[in-house]
This record gives C-alpha cells, sequence and structure tokens, in this order.
C-alpha cells in the first residue's frame, strides 16, 4: 500500500465513523459535527487524487466544498436555534418521524 | 520523515473523530473536532497541499467551528441527549457502517496504480502563485457563481432566524 492508497483509506474510514456518528447520536448538535467529518474525509480524498495526479481540479473542488460548508453551517445553526427555541430539546429521538 | 508525520496526524485524526463520536458534552466534542480538522490540515501540508491546509484553519476552524461553538453556549445542552448519548440504533448503525467501509475497502483495491489525470497536469500547482492564477484563469465563472451562493447562505439564515421557518 502506496501513501495516497493509505490517505484514502484513511478518508473512507473517517467517512464511516462519521456515518456511524450520524446515526447512533442523539444531539443534534453533535450529529452535525458527524457531518462535518464526513465533509472532511470527502476533501482528504480530493487533495489526495489532486497531489498524486498533480492537477489543479480536485483542489478547486475543495475550495468550493468549502464555500458550501460555510452557507451550509450557517443555514443549519440558524434552523438548530429555531428547533431548540420550538421544542425545547437538542433531544433527536422524538422527532423521527419526520413528515417531509 | 513526511511518511512518519503522516501517520502520526492520520492516527491523530482517526483518535479525535472516535472522540467527536464518544464524548458525552457538545463542547468537548467541538473542541475534539477542531483538533480533528488540523490534524488533517498538517496532513495536508505534509503533501505539499499548503493552499488546502491554509483553507483548511482558516475556513473550518476558523468560522465554522466558531458559528458551531457560539450554537453550543448559546444553547442549553443538558436534556435527555445528554443524560443518553447514543439512540436505540446502536447496532444496526455498526453494522451498516461495517458493509458501507468494507465496500470502500473493496474499491481502493480496484484502484488502478497509475490513472489518467482528468485535467492538464501543472508542476507546483499547490503554491499560492501558481494556484491563484490558474484557478483565475480557468475557474473565474464558478468563483463569481459561489460568491452568490455565500450571499443567497447569507439571505437564508437571516430569514429563517427572523420569520421562525
Amino acid at each position: 500500500m502506496d501513501r495516497y492508497q493509505f490517505l484514502i483509506a484513511l478518508a473512507g474510514l473517517i467517512f464511516s465513523m462519521g456515518l456511524l456518528g450520524v446515526m447512533i447520536r442523539r444531539n443534534l448538535l453533535v450529529v452535525m459535527m458527524c457531518l462535518e467529518i464526513m465533509l472532511n474525509a470527502v476533501v482528504l480524498s480530493f487533495v489526495t487524487f489532486a497531489v498524486r495526479g498533480q492537477t489543479l481540479s480536485g483542489v478547486a473542488m475543495t475550495f468550493f466544498i468549502y464555500v458550501a460548508a460555510s452557507c451550509e453551517i450557517a443555514l443549519a445553526m440558524a434552523i438548530v436555534v429555531l428547533f431548540v427555541k420550538r421544542h425545547g430539546s437538542l433531544d433527536l429521538t422524538p422527532h423521527q418521524n419526520l413528515k417531509g | 520523515m513526511t511518511g512518519i508525520f503522516i501517520t502520526l496526524f492520520s492516527l491523530l485524526s482517526v483518535v479525535f473523530a472516535g472522540m467527536v463520536i464518544a464524548i458525552r458534552q457538545p463542547m468537548r466534542s467541538a473542541l475534539c473536532l477542531v483538533a480533528h480538522m488540523i490534524s488533517l490540515a498538517a496532513i495536508y501540508a505534509c503533501l505539499g497541499a499548503h493552499v488546502v491546509a491554509v483553507f483548511q484553519v482558516l475556513i473550518y476552524v476558523g468560522a465554522v467551528m466558531v458559528f458551531m461553538v457560539y450554537t453550543i453556549m448559546l444553547l442549553d445542552d443538558r436534556d435527555s441527549s445528554y443524560r443518553h448519548v447514543f439512540s436505540g440504533m446502536t447496532m444496526p448503525a455498526i453494522a451498516i457502517v461495517l458493509v458501507v467501509g468494507a465496500a470502500l475497502w473493496m474499491l481502493l483495491g480496484q484502484q488502478p496504480a497509475n490513472f489518467a489525470t482528468a485535467g492538464p497536469t501543472l508542476d507546483g500547482i499547490f503554491t499560492f502563485r501558481s494556484f491563484s492564477t490558474e484557478f483565475m484563469k480557468q475557474y473565474w465563472f464558478h468563483f463569481e457563481l459561489a460568491t452568490v451562493l455565500l450571499l443567497i447562505g447569507i439571505v437564508a439564515a437571516w430569514t429563517a432566524v427572523k420569520e421562525g421557518l
């Protein structure tokens, strides 16, 4: 296994850990953090492929992922605050039956 | 030497990602997430992708996590999710994650040793000067679209808070 294969395997492991956190944690804020871990794993794989091929496209894509992550977190935190104002709790378990 | 640093920071990133999932207090989870992101930035720096390492620290640690920490400080986190950390779906979730991990591992085995690159190969592309020049040459329109996306994000967050969804 060379360095790049190791890093892609690491990205897969981190993505799986983030997915595990999204599924098993009950706290809404920690679920958001686990989503960020998954996004970081995707960025790691993009950077690894970009460095391996010495191309611009992978790094350009990470730039756009960072922009999307900034927008996502700004909107998500607003929704989290409203969620807590409305339901009085960060616990996701009572809200498993979403109606779309 | 670079290989040792990459291994060390990879280990740290996995440990801190595990701590984000396992720790009870959201604030401590957030601090572990910051450490995880800094470990990834160190990996990018070891790979020579200094542009991405700086983006990672400035945007993720500097902006995204500050948002998160402010929200944690704003809200009272001592609710039922504080007493019962994990949901009842722990075992099915572990099974699903194992399946996903195995699928990713199989894909890794099919990765060719020498793959064809999707774009033009450029030497020294990850230094700031060459990255900025090439980025603004090839992706100027996407860059403008990204600024519009940021504006839409600000307006959406403002509207969500003001109107109460």
